[in-house]
């Protein structure tokens, strides 16, 4: 919670370069719209192959987690907002308004996992973790949830 | 993945040549059609071949364990070779390794 707050505090203080948000249905044929989407709007910080593919991998992660567990046996609406923000910040929200998580620590530990069946290796947040600089997830039973990943980018030739 | 993956059978080794973007939605028919190919052909190896796949999120992690454990039910074993570089940080975080399925030395292919 506290982290979120620091986190918070800051994008505040950062200047919104650019901004873009969509929202779509919870089915798994967009799971490849949605990192794509994502990406080729990354792609104005100049990042390079690896920083494309994390920020591909770490959505790809987020959008799944809703069509797997949020809307389990149904259809909703999740919504991606991203935005650039000076020092080659990108800030990404994953939105869902679906069943939630009761447990939020319990969900980020590698290896666990509430859908053995869908074969995902329990893994979607240590991915997230680790493919990004940030990490936030706010959720409540019953309402949904959002995790907002932030992903710092090396600086390019053209800003030095 | 929108057409059925490149298969190759030796009588011991079945090979299975995955492509495109392997994810939550592709991972499903891969499954499917890996596992009828197992059952019916009951290889002694599966060689999954990641060469022509663009991107892996960790449902590939998750195809990759649940035919290593199909596998071990017939007494064989997985191995996942031709790994492209831009795989190489989900396979290392994925603890595959433990598991013994990962090509021996991919990592080293992959900085050459």
């Amino acid at each position: 919670m506290a982290a979120l707050m620091f986190l918070k505090g800051v994008m505040k203080k950062m200047k919104v370069l650019n901004e873009m948000s969509m929202s779509f249905e919870s089915r798994s044929a967009n799971e490849s719209f949605a990192r794509t989407a994502v990406a080729a709007f990354a792609s104005q910080l100049d990042p390079t192959v690896g920083e494309l593919n994390e920020i591909r991998t770490a959505v790809s992660e987020a959008v799944t987690n809703c069509v797997v567990h949020a809307y389990r046996d149904t259809i909703g609406s999740i919504s991606v907002n991203a935005k650039i923000t000076e020092g080659n910040t990108l800030t990404i929200k994953i939105r869902d308004k679906g069943c939630g998580i009761e447990d939020v620590s319990r969900a980020m530990e590698p290896l666990y996992t509430t859908a053995p069946e869908e074969e995902r290796a329990g893994l979607g947040f240590a991915v997230m973790q680790s493919f990004t600089d940030k990490l936030s997830v706010r959720s409540k039973p019953g309402r949904g949830t959002t995790v907002t990943l932030v992903k710092r980018l090396s600086p390019r030739l053209s800003d030095v | 993945m929108l057409l059925k993956p490149k298969t190759k059978f030796d009588g011991k080794v079945l090979t299975v040549y995955l492509s495109g973007d392997i994810d939550h939605h592709s991972a499903r028919k891969i499954r499917e059609y890996t596992d009828a190919l197992i059952g019916e052909m009951k290889p002694v190896m599966l060689l999954l071949d990641f060469s022509a796949v663009t991107f892996m999120d960790s449902s590939g992690v998750g195809l990759i364990m649940g035919r290593y454990r199909i596998m071990k039910l017939y007494g064989g074993s997985v191995r996942a070779v031709s790994i492209p570089p831009a795989l190489r940080k989900m396979m290392e975080l994925s603890g595959l390794g433990c598991l013994d399925v990962l090509e021996r030395g991919y990592e080293k292919n992959e900085s050459a």
